[in-house]
């Protein structure tokens, strides 16, 4: 039987870490890229601001140092802010009772951990990169048939999930596909903020055994089976959603 | 007498500086075939469009069934609606036939039609696809019950969004130029349709350019020149008597 010097059990559970990152991030990355897109086309200057003021930062900035800004960013960010909380409660609370005790409302330090920054990360730079592709899907459906669903007395909630939704998913989908494979590799660079997914235990398993092509080559061939896999499913669900129109 | 179905009263639009609408006053009661004629520019389609709300009037009332459609004053947008609940219920109950079809496209023939019984207005699925396979029976189109609407011809398509506009249940019906994007020999199958529309006493409001059509069919035609009618009246008098010089030209040219 295939053995990895005594490291395949611990190697598919990273794996698994990474499409579990992965896939949590993309549907964290749909989200946001949807919220976006629909905030830049809005008439709102306010959400168009926002949304493009996102997606011109994290489109300008490498995902590695992205990465490294969140995840340390954010731990102090957090902690920062649960300790002016803490403080501003305390001080309330004494005002109004003199005798009030220092209290710990929210606990003084909060650790991140890799595996939820490595999810918020990636899935908040992936969201800007969906945006483009989103907007893009909606700028392309029909606006006749979206006047059709007026006319007919829809709401813009229904005229949204029952007209534009399905229509624009068909015009995103390339966008879509495109940006999951990338995205799939990307989960590469949560390594470095320590979670152990696959690439961190090929390092960690390279150092030890001297055998750092064996390890990576495998990582690598982890990666195309997924980025293979993906690629059919694509085909297949572009597959669906044109038969539909044709 | 009884209360018009649809009445529009001294409607305005302006896009910008641009005036469409100078006035326009419109009364359909029950039965009533409007056909709305003009040239291009001269505002009949603007007026269908501001029936259903596509466009919002500047100013004026329009009622259905003797409810007004509410409008109040907006600082940046100028008038709009008052309840957008209100107008999505009446629009609900007038349907629009397109130039252009706008048939969904990522739905089958069959789900265009039941669409908006089933998801607008509530009716249960079931009842809401043995009343479309009627419809689309009617139009001739029920082998096509499960074609998607690119497969079709325009004239098809145009017949699958009558037969759309007829599963609500409509006090009114508004075609926008329904048979101007068909190629000539696809006119006569969606007319026919019309025409037997018109003879079962459905109320219709048809913006078009078939002259015949408002002639022979419609019990009233209304010409519209640069935002205002200018000649109204029925067929029968107005295309033999014409009254004003514009609507003689205008008639003169189509023929």
């Amino acid at each position: 039987m295939f053995s990895l010097y005594g490291y395949q059990d611990i190697f598919i559970e990273g794996a698994w870490l990474t499409l579990q990152v992965a896939l949590l991030s993309l549907v964290l990355s749909v989200a946001l890229g949807l919220l976006a897109a629909l905030a830049k086309l809005s008439h709102s200057t306010v959400l168009k601001s926002i949304a493009t003021l996102y997606t011109t930062i994290i489109r300008g900035i490498p995902d590695l140092i992205l990465m490294l800004l969140i995840f340390f960013g954010g731990q102090l960010l957090i902690n920062d802010m649960s300790y002016n909380i803490n403080e501003w409660l305390n001080e309330t609370m004494t005002g109004y009772y003199p005798d009030h005790e220092w209290t710990s409302y929210l606990p003084d330090y909060i650790d991140i951990s890799p595996y939820f920054a490595g999810i918020v990360t990636i899935g908040f730079i992936f969201g800007a990169y969906m945006a483009e592709t989103f907007r893009g899907a909606i700028i392309s459906v029909n606006k006749g048939q979206l006047e059709a669903a007026t006319a007919y007395g829809m709401n813009k909630y229904k005229r949204f999930s029952r007209v534009m939704f399905p229509q624009m998913m068909r015009y995103a989908l390339p966008g879509l596909g495109n940006n999951w494979l990338v995205l799939l590799k990307t989960t590469a660079l949560v390594s470095i903020i320590g979670l152990q997914d696959m690439v961190k235990i090929a390092g960690d398993a390279s150092g030890s055994t001297q055998k750092p092509f064996t390890f990576y080559l495998v990582v690598a061939l982890i990666f195309l089976f997924y980025t293979a896999v993906s690629t059919s499913v694509l085909k297949w669900a572009e597959r669906k959603y044109s038969i539909q129109t044709r | 007498m009884t209360v018009p179905t649809l009445s529009i009263k001294n409607l305005h639009k302006s896009f910008a500086d641009n005036q469409v609408l100078k006035g326009v006053d419109l009364e359909a009661h029950k039965g009533d075939v409007i056909s709305i004629l003009g040239a291009s520019g001269s505002g009949k389609s603007t007026l269908l469009r501001c029936v259903n709300l596509l466009e919002t009037p500047t100013s004026g009332d329009i009622l259905v069934n003797g409810e007004l459609i509410e409008m109040k004053q907006d600082k940046k947008r100028g008038a709009i609606p008052a309840s957008i609940k209100q107008v999505e219920r009446i629009r609900s109950r007038l349907a629009m036939v397109f130039q252009g079809f706008n048939l969904w496209s990522h739905l089958s023939v069959l789900e265009n039609v039941i669409e908006a019984p089933v998801h607008v207005l509530g009716v249960p699925k079931k009842e809401a696809i043995v009343k479309a396979e009627a419809l689309l029976q009617r139009v001739g189109l029920y082998e096509r019950k499960d074609y998607y609407p690119e497969q079709l011809s325009g004239g098809q398509q145009q017949r699958v969004a009558i037969a759309r506009a007829l599963a609500v249940e409509p006090e009114v019906m508004l075609f926008d130029e329904p048979t101007s994007a068909l190629d000539p020999e696809l006119v006569g199958e969606v007319l026919t349709v019309m025409r037997d529309l018109a003879e079962e006493g459905r109320t219709m409001l048809v913006v078009t350019h078939e002259m015949a059509f408002a002639r022979d069919v419609s019990n009233k035609v209304l010409f519209l020149h640069q935002g205002l009618v200018e000649e109204q009246g029925k067929p029968e008098d107005i295309f033999t008597n014409p009254t004003s010089e514009r609507f003689k030209q205008f008639i003169s040219t189509v023929y």
